[in-house]
Formats: C-alpha cells, sequence, structure tokens
C-alpha cells in the first residue's frame, strides 16, 4: 500500500480512526496529570512532500521541542510529538510549579529537560498501546528523545528511513489540547508516520471494520 | 548600475545554482548536508540539499535523483559546468551531517549524517574538487548561506549562533 491512488476514503477513514484511539488515550493520560480537561482535534490525514511538511509545521527553520520516538515491531514507523517553545514553557510552568521558566532554559534545566521528556515519554507510550491493543498490532517504541531545534533538522532526520524509498509521508496528526480557558494553554500535536510497508499491515488488521 | 541581489532559497533534496551577486540558501540541515560548488573567477555557485548517501541501494526508480549523494553531485556538476563554471576552478564547502538525536543505536539510519559527509568527500576526491572549509557533525540543526563574491559560507544555529567558513 505505497501506491497513493490506491488509497480510498476507507483507508482514510482508518487513519483518521488511529488518530483519535492513540491521541484520545494520550489526551486522558495528560488530563491525569495535569488534573485538568483536555480536548483533542479531529485527526488530519496529510500526504506531504518533505518541503511541504515542513511548510505545514512552520516552516524549515522553525523552532520546535519534540519528542522522537521510532515504532519498531510488525508495522515500523516513526513518531513525533510537537510543541512550540511556548506550549513548552507553560507545560514545564504547570509540571515543575515555576511560573518563571521559559524554554531558552530547557536545555540548562535538567528537571524540565526530564519533566518534558516524561510526559512526551508517557503520551507517546498511551498512544502506542491503545494503537496496539486496537489493531493487535505488535509495537515496541524505542527509547524517546526530546531535542530542541529547526523543524527541518529534526524531522528529516527522524524521516530518513520513509525517504529511502519515498519522497512523500503520510502523517496523522492530532492536536491535544486543555480546554480551560486560562493564559497557559498547552497544545501538542502528534505526528505518526508509518513506515511505507506498514500501512498495507494496518489496513488488514482494521480490515473487519470496512464496510 | 546596481545590481540587484536575490536570495536563491534551496529545498529539501534540491539542487540549485545561480551567479553573483545572488546567494544561495538552504534551511534547517539536520542529518542532511548543504554542499556549495564555487567557481570564484567565473562567480558561478551552486547548492545541493542532500538527504541520503547513495542511490544505488533504493528499491524503487523513479526517485528524486537531487535526494541523494551520487546523483545530487552529478546533477550539481553538470548544471555548474553547463553555466560556464571550469571544473579546474571549482571549491568545494559543506555544513551538516548532524546527529540530532542522542541515543545510540546500531540502526544505520540513525548514522545517516556521518554517512552523507564520508559519501561527499568521496565524490569530491574523486573529482578532484578541493574541499576548502567545512561545519559538520555534532548535534545542531543548521541553516546556511552562501555569498558567491566573498565565498563564505555562513552557518546559523539555534544554541550556537552563526558563524563564517
Amino acid at each position: 500500500m505505497t501506491n497513493l491512488s490506491e488509497l480510498n476514503q476507507t483507508h482514510l477513514d482508518v487513519l483518521q480512526e488511529i488518530g483519535n484511539i492513540g491521541a484520545g488515550n494520550a489526551a486522558t493520560a495528560l488530563s491525569t496529570l495535569l488534573n485538568k480537561q483536555i480536548d483533542m482535534s479531529i485527526p488530519a490525514i496529510k500526504i506531504l512532500d518533505f518541503n511541504q511538511l515542513m511548510e505545514y509545521v512552520g516552516g524549515p527553520d522553525t523552532l520546535i521541542v519534540t519528542v522522537f520516538l521510532r515504532i519498531q515491531g510488525e508495522a515500523p514507523g516513526t513518531m513525533f510529538f510537537v510543541l512550540s517553545p511556548d506550549e513548552t514553557s507553560s507545560l514545564v510552568q504547570q509540571l515543575i510549579n515555576d511560573t518563571s521558566f521559559t524554554y531558552e532554559e530547557l536545555l540548562d534545566t535538567p528537571l524540565a529537560f526530564s519533566a518534558i521528556s516524561e510526559i512526551g515519554n508517557i503520551l507517546s507510550g498511551s498512544y502506542l498501546s491503545a494503537l496496539s491493543d486496537f489493531t493487535s498490532i505488535n509495537m515496541q517504541p524505542t527509547v524517546p528523545t526530546l531535542v530542541m531545534d529547526m523543524a527541518a533538522a529534526i524531522l528529516m532526520e527522524g524521516l530518513a528511513q520513509i525517504s529511502e524509498d519515498n519522497d512523500f509521508a503520510i502523517v496523522i496528526d492530532t492536536m491535544i489540547e486543555d480546554t480551560e480557558k486560562s493564559t497557559q494553554t498547552i497544545k501538542g500535536h502528534f505526528f505518526l508516520l508509518p513506515d511505507p510497508e506498514s500501512f498495507t499491515k494496518i489496513f488488514k488488521a482494521l480490515g473487519v471494520y470496512d464496510r | 548600475m546596481t545590481l540587484t541581489s536575490e536570495i536563491i532559497k534551496v529545498g529539501i533534496a534540491d539542487v540549485k545554482t545561480t551567479v553573483y551577486p545572488n546567494t544561495l540558501k538552504t534551511s534547517g540541515l539536520g542529518s542532511c548536508v548543504g554542499l556549495v560548488l564555487y567557481d570564484n573567477k567565473a562567480k558561478i555557485a551552486g547548492l545541493a540539499h542532500i538527504m541520503l548517501p547513495d542511490s544505488t541501494v533504493a528499491k524503487k526508480d523513479n526517485q528524486n535523483r537531487m535526494k541523494y549523494a551520487d546523483t545530487a553531485f552529478e546533477i550539481l556538476l553538470h548544471n555548474l559546468l553547463t553555466s560556464g563554471a571550469s571544473k579546474a576552478n571549482l571549491k568545494a564547502k559543506m555544513a551538516g551531517g548532524a546527529h540530532m538525536f542522542g541515543f545510540k543505536s546500531d540502526n544505520k539510519m540513525l548514522r545517516i549524517g556521518e554517512r552523507n559527509i564520508e559519501a561527499i568527500r568521496v565524490l569530491l576526491h574523486h573529482h578532484h574538487i578541493p574541499l576548502i572549509s567545512e561545519d559538520v557533525g555534532g548535534n545542531k540543526g543548521r541553516t546556511i548561506v552562501f555569498d558567491i563574491d566573498t565565498s563564505m559560507l555562513e552557518i546559523r544555529t539555534v544554541n550556537s549562533g552563526t558563524k563564517q567558513i
């Protein structure tokens, strides 16, 4: 299933459901952690070439904070949990109870760094375990890595595997956001990018829902 | 007469050439490598944003040839020579090839930066093009701008400032 012309509405619905299941579970986890109500967006399924993907995240040299992991197992792929610098600041402020924290201090503040790493760890873990349960596909995440740098520099290294055989990526993007209208709004994007050969596996696993 | 200079933007897996007084720019190099070849007598330069080391391992045809070091190099060299550069005058500068993620892995895709750099060194050596300067490796993203007039390559990073090589 690497031929895009074969993607029909049912396939797109399946990919959207994957975004729903995964991010839904992650939103619940974050809600419990922060003791706040967390909402999620309807997943967006985007088929983008690499340059379009960079524009999608705000340009190749936009500063982003990312937790990256590779998914190993039957349906390999790449996952990014992406926060903007300001969202990182406000998330860390809530986690470590320090309202003076700004993202510039992230790399020099071990407590903040590990707090964000751990959040990325928990959220991506809950996303993947929901997905793995739902599809009955064995998925093992690698240890997540936290990086703050230019979007293209981070995303392209994570996409090296996909790029070997493709000039585009299928992105399943779900946003989670706290719904309390405070000054400290948090929005995080999950980008799930299955490797090309994983699509057949995913569609097959969810084929029972194909009407 | 004043010449208006333009910034020629080179995307990911892209190759462009231009002449003085324009500058060449590519943004957000991580494991990718930005390779500049220039002829400072003819005032012509080209920039390739290379993602992967080797086109021969690709499983499929119809790939973007500007993505791989070997084929991007070929395109870059061809475009420069047909625009009036002389091969004997060509010099090279490069930047990028970082390793953005700290963790160790035996997965070769995660050492892609080093392999890109190595592939380019071999190509430069093979074509007898001297590598004048480089800023490679490390774990930072880079945005690079090449000034044809001065032959200087400016490297911007998020955490370690800007420098020229």
